[in-house]
């Protein structure tokens, strides 16, 4: 962070940076080794020599049909695992015919309306090998759903398929905002995912939480860890009572985190991360299992950080903030793309975002050895620093009633808006220094061309008749008793994973399985703010 | 200016199905930082609902915060919906320079695109509406 006007250099979670550290600063006892408890340097021995991160960049647009090409083309060039961008329709549950959805079917990721989408999206790519993540949350069961079904008939069978939904509900109140229900059957939903994944579908992870979205809404990096944590806590106070040990619950959960600020706070903050999770799981859980401990994740993205002015500054941002994810030891990695700011990402962008991760795994040493800035008296003391941060962000929502009542209230999105208004003033008055913004401005700087990913309105329009047709072609009788067992599902407290399949497998459509949901459940009401 | 001014009376909106509030939140706390009257739709209010709002809240201006890209159809329809009720339309979020041209010909009569220092939305409110609020920007 910039010197401020007394001096010193503060980071945005309130630490300070001495201008040198020494052996006096570092914590008296070394962290343990990568590999063992409480994996401050990483969950495994030899991290990234044992498997460079997995590389997952986010896509997903217009009809099934273009978003499969997209897919093919990032395996093609070398990604190896998948990240589904799903449109707003979708993500609200709803389908590509309702009036809502005008203007926004295939806008921002990929329209399903049926089983028939996923299909033909996935045609071609192994559902058994490719490890496939669905950022999707409200639907998140009926993607789910959708998700295996394909995979069944590409013969795989639930236990093989490789996965992650997000399905991180909870923080869609905080930030990014695509909820349907309201706070209590939304994470009565997650319960039955995560029931559902420990029993029926081991590989697959049921839950990726999402500190990253709350830093996007203004969390500070050690909020981020904190609230994210205790959000994390919720889903597992929700599945115990389904007969599932914390080893299995805990086991069916990954992370989400951002990357952008500072580096070496980026770097604390997963380090110290790490050690809270497996120490909150351990201590508070009742967790027993090491590898249930870990704290897997995904990190990446930067979008907070990324400029709308000289938007190709983004590609040099990218290339550090995927340096911080690296050094703090992610497993898997995804980078907002320089032209995110402008529309969703072209494919020369995202190409370009993927080179940068390869860059770094393959050209400049990164995977080389494990954790390479474990003992340095500086990021050791900082790691120390923010391991307290991150317990005291986690005691104030605990303060606040707990995480589902502050988000219930309202607590946690006023807290997060107002420190994002903060952060906004400091960066217009310069205090947070971002070149070609408020440092090195360019002069009668003309606005920049971007070229961007078109939207295709027409797609569109034969997305909305083709789910006219299967609408007229199905069994009616089917649909309503698939959606009928789903409400009384719903109603009761059976689990909604297998009535939500067999739905899907009649081919209902997102709006109408969630239609029988909302029929229940309801709907989310805003609090004031 | 009287010694009571009125404040200016601003719709906050969110239409449409994009949920990324950041940005209107804190425009909004920076617009009543300088003293002016704010409402917030929350999320996913429908064009009609934004349009009733802004009639039933007597605003001054509506403006509104869009990042899906969809804001040529939805700005259009509340601009339709806003006409002859004198109550100005402003929007902004991610908003290409290239659809500037079509959004004032719907109607929309500013564009504050990411990035833009709040003086300046502050100051556009005030001349328009000939309103100050109670407290510098």
């Amino acid at each position: 962070m910039d010197p401020q006007s007394d001096g010193k250099v503060r980071l945005e979670s309130g630490i300070e940076v001495k201008p040198v550290y020494t052996a006096a600063d570092a914590p008296a006892a070394p962290p343990e080794p990568p590999g063992a408890w409480p994996f401050t340097r990483g969950i495994h021995p030899t991290m990234y020599r044992r498997q460079p991160w997995t590389m997952r960049q986010y896509a997903g647009f217009g009809t099934p049909a273009s978003t499969n090409e997209r897919f093919r083309a990032l395996l093609a060039h070398g990604q190896n695992a998948l990240n589904v961008a799903f449109d707003l329709p979708t993500q609200l549950g709803m389908d590509s015919d309702d009036p809502r959805a005008e203007g926004e079917v295939g806008r921002v990721g990929m329209a399903v309306d049926t089983l028939d989408d996923f299909e033909r999206a996935f045609e071609g790519i192994p559902l058994g090998e490719i490890s496939t993540a669905l950022t999707i949350n409200a639907p998140a069961l009926v993607m789910l759903a959708m998700h295996l079904a394909v995979a069944e008939k590409q013969g795989v069978p639930a236990a093989a398929v490789r996965g992650t939904l997000q399905n991180d509900i909870l923080k869609e109140f905080v930030g990014r905002g695509a909820w349907v229900f309201p706070v209590g059957p939304s994470v009565r939903l997650v319960a039955d995912s995560i029931e559902f994944c420990a029993k029926s579908a081991p590989r697959y992870n049921a839950v990726s939480i999402c500190g990253y979205h709350l830093r996007e809404s203004g969390a500070t990096p050690a909020q981020e860890m904190g609230y994210a944590f205790e959000i994390a806590k919720a889903y597992i106070d929700a599945s115990t009572p389904r007969g599932l040990t914390p080893d299995e619950i805990a086991g069916r959960l990954t992370f989400n985190f951002n990357v952008f600020g500072n580096l070496w706070e980026q770097v604390a903050k997963f380090r110290a991360g790490r050690g809270r999770w497996a120490r909150m799981l351990r201590e508070e859980c009742g967790v027993k299992d090491l590898k249930a401990m870990q704290l897997r994740m995904l990190a990446g993205g930067g979008g907070g950080g990324l400029t709308i002015e000289e938007p190709e500054n983004n590609i040099a941002r990218g290339a550090y903030y995927a340096l911080a994810a690296a050094l703090g030891g992610a497993q898997t990695m995804a980078l907002c793309c320089y032209d995110e700011a402008y529309s969703i990402p072209s494919e020369k962008a995202s190409l370009l975002a993927l080179r940068t991760m390869q860059i770094l795994a393959e050209e400049v040493g990164l995977c080389d050895t494990a954790d390479p800035l474990g003992g340095s008296y500086f990021v050791e003391s900082l790691t120390a620093e923010m391991g307290k941060k991150i317990e005291e962000a986690a005691a104030e929502v605990r303060a606040a009633g707990g995480v589902v009542r502050s988000i219930e209230t309202g607590w946690m999105q006023r807290r997060l808006a107002g420190q994002a208004y903060e952060y906004e003033r400091r960066l217009r008055r310069g205090e947070i220094p971002k070149v070609g913004v408020n440092r090195h401005v360019t002069a009668g700087n003309p606005s920049p061309q971007v070229e961007t990913h078109p939207y295709d309105a027409a797609e569109a329009g034969r997305k909305a008749a083709s789910l006219r047709e299967l609408r007229a072609r199905r069994s009616g009788d089917g649909v309503q008793r698939a959606l009928a067992a789903v409400r009384r599902a719903a109603a009761g407290t059976q689990n909604l994973v297998p009535p939500i399949l067999e739905a899907v497998k009649a081919r209902a459509t997102v709006g109408e399985i969630m239609g029988a949901l909302r029929a229940e459940f309801g709907e989310f009401r805003e609090p004031k703010f | 200016m009287g010694a009571f001014p009125l404040p200016p009376r601003v719709l906050i909106a969110k239409p449409g199905l994009d949920g990324h509030d950041r940005g209107a939140k804190v425009v909004a706390l920076a617009l009543r930082d300088a003293g002016m009257e704010v409402i917030y739709t929350g999320l996913h209010a429908a064009p009609e609902a934004v349009v009733r709002a802004a009639i039933e809240e007597d605003v001054d201006v509506v403006g509104m915060s869009i990042l899906s890209g969809a804001h040529l159809p939805l700005c259009r329809r509340v601009a339709e919906g806003l006409r002859g009720s004198g109550k100005p339309l402003i929007l902004g979020g991610v908003v290409p320079a290239a659809d500037e041209a079509e959004l004032r010909a719907i109607g929309v009569e500013a564009v504050f695109r990411m990035g833009t220092p709040f003086e300046d939305i502050v100051t556009w409110i005030r001349n328009r509406t000939g309103k100050s609020g109670s407290s510098p920007a």
